[in-house]
């Protein structure tokens, strides 16, 4: 459902992401994975339109996203969350979620004046059920700055399920988090996925992405290096050395910790 | 008494100014602009009473979609700049419009005499009201009409939805992007109402006034302008209202016998507020106390 194809993004000298084709199927949790500043992030940035490439073509079932602007792409059905957790911090929770409500549904099915003026009872119930879902019911009418670290991964979370997308991207969702949340974040993970969303996970817990990712890969200086299933990519060289060569002493290891 | 009625019109007219840029603020922008849509206001409103000789009513709400109208020409612009550079680009927004009404001569002779705008002399003849035999009380009635209206639409605007785009816009741009919001859409809609407002107050100013030249709309008066909401604070629009009765009605009128220096003491007092209360003087936790104390509860967005 969604490919990459060529895709580069050049910041001056550096080239964030070079040459890149990734092919994303319906319904599968695809991890992409890599060492720090191998072009991750940018490419997230580049699949929901944050960025300009600089040569390439995203597709998103077979309709090409280039020059698209980032709310029309999540309009098409991609969805994401930042690897620096950015909600609207002096909006409440439950504000943060109403921002949210754009999906093509909500689009299609609300009045211009319902949509922006009122808070239909339709929408009251998805809010609550986004809330109910993320664990955050009795923090409706917390300010998202008020919140735990966890609480507003899972906020965050929430506000791109709002946007009912078809595609997610996780940028590190797991960053800063202890065992057990991990473990509750792939739940969320797999739940989301049963519900017929497919998802890219970037990330660097080796523990959550090789558990639930069936399709792995792997980036290094912007290029891909490797991919294939977990088990592919855990005894590939390449792979081996990448991690291996980051003198970073908290560079992820391949070791699942399990 | 006239006295204290002129100062509630000014009073009225300085917070519509006031709440032009408390919109633009909200998502993030900080224009000194607004005295050229408050000109735009009172220059039309002015030609079509004088000129076209339009009662008040149409005359007005026709000024404040010819306001509306350059604002909205100017949101698009206005988008690809930000913070420091909007503000530059706005003051020289201003000062294109001042410079415009600098130089406007438009005049039809009446009688025995000529009237219409007249370059550097002014435009001298608004006199809608005292043509139409309106007392003072009167005047000042129809004013606050509208600055009570523009209250009311502003004040349900912010607590639905659209309000609280308008802040996660000003929040982070790219976050309320990624959620699906049409930022471009947003942010010149905001500009477009803040327009229409400023130009109902330059409406109101100049048939208040019956005499406006481009000297009344110079960047001090739009520095008024972002200086209410920034005192006042963004958690609602009320704050924009204390901060221009304050400043207005205190210090302005108060410390008239300082002359000149009240500007210096004008400033300082800025400077000082803004750093004692950096949110305003009602920033969003003193709204909360206050709330929960007059029995609304602290319930905010989820009832709505
Ligand atoms: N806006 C930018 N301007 C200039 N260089 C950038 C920009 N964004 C990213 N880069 C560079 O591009 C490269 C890839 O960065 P990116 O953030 O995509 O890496 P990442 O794989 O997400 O890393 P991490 O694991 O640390 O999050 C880095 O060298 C980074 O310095
Ligand atoms: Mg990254």
């Amino acid at each position: 459902m969604l490919e990459l194809r060529g895709l580069s993004k050049h910041f001056g000298g550096v080239k964030a992401v070079d040459e890149l084709d990734i092919t994303v199927n319906e319904g599968e949790i695809f991890g992409l994975i890599g060492p720090n500043g191998s072009g991750k992030s940018t490419t997230i940035n580049l699949i929901c339109g944050v960025y300009q490439e600089t040569a390439g073509t995203v597709r998103f079932h077979e309709e090409l996203m280039n020059g698209k602007p980032p709310h029309q792409r999540l309009r098409a059905g991609i969805a994401r969350t930042f690897q620096n957790i950015r909600l609207f911090p002096n909006l409440t929770v439950w504000q943060n979620l109403w921002v949210a409500q754009n999906s093509p549904q909500d689009i299609a099915t609300q009045g211009f004046l319902s949509r922006w003026f009122g808070a239909t009872r339709r929408t009251r119930k998805e809010i609550a059920t986004l809330l109910e879902l993320a664990d955050l019911e009795h923090k409706s009418d917390e300010l998202a700055s008020n919140l735990a670290f966890g609480e507003q991964r899972r906020l965050e979370f929430a506000r791109a399920a709002a946007a009912r997308p078809k595609l997610l991207l996780l940028d590190e969702p797991a960053a800063g988090m202890n065992r057990q949340e991990i473990q509750d974040l792939s739940r969320r993970i797999r739940r989301m996925r049963d519900s017929g969303v497919t998802i890219l996970l970037v990330e660097h817990v080796m523990e959550l992405v090789m558990g639930v990712a069936e399709q792995i890969a792997v980036l290094n200086f912007g290029q891909k290096i490797a991919s294939g299933t977990p088990g592919d990519v855990q005894r590939n060289k390449a792979v081996q050395e990448a991690y291996l060569g980051t003198s970073d002493s908290d560079a992820p290891s391949l070791d699942t910790g399990a | 008494m006239s006295y204290y009625l002129g100062l509630a019109q000014l009073i009225g007219i300085h917070t519509l100014l006031g709440l032009s840029a408390y919109v633009l603020m909200l998502t993030g922008q900080l224009s000194l602009g607004q005295a050229g849509f408050f000109a735009i206001g009172a220059y039309s409103a002015g030609i079509l009473t004088v000129i076209f000789e339009l009662p008040i009513l149409p005359a007005l709400l026709a000024a404040a979609v010819i306001a509306a109208f350059f604002a909205f020409i100017v949101g698009f612009p206005a988008l690809r700049v930000k913070g420091l550079m909007l503000v530059v680009a706005t003051i020289a927004f201003g000062e294109f419009v001042r410079l415009f009404f600098f130089n406007l001569s438009w005049r039809v002779p009446r009688g025995d005499i000529e009237v219409g705008p007249d370059s550097t002399n002014g435009f001298r003849e608004i006199r809608y009201f005292v043509a139409n035999g309106w007392s003072p009380w009167e005047i000042t009635t129809f004013v606050w009409t509208f600055v009570i209206l523009v209250m009311i639409a502003l004040w349900w605007m912010d607590r639905s939805r659209a309000g609280a785009v308008l802040r996660a816009v000003g929040e982070d741009e790219l976050a309320t992007q990624s959620v699906g919001v049409n930022l471009t859409a947003v942010k010149v809609t905001a500009m477009t109402a803040g327009g229409f407002i400023a130009g109902i107050g330059g409406a109101l100013y100049a048939h208040t006034a019956t005499y406006v030249d481009h000297l009344t709309f110079t960047v001090l008066l739009a520095t008024f302008a972002v200086s209410y909401p920034i005192l006042g604070g963004l958690s609602s629009v009320f704050g924009t209202l204390v901060a221009v009765i304050f400043i207005q009605g205190v210090l302005v009128e108060g410390l008239r016998f300082l002359g000149d220096w009240r500007n210096i003491v004008f400033g300082l007092l800025i400077i000082i507020a803004m750093n004692l209360k950096p949110d305003g003087l009602f920033d969003a936790r003193t709204t909360r106390i206050l709330r929960r104390a007059i029995g609304l509860g602290g319930r905010e967005k989820s009832d709505a």
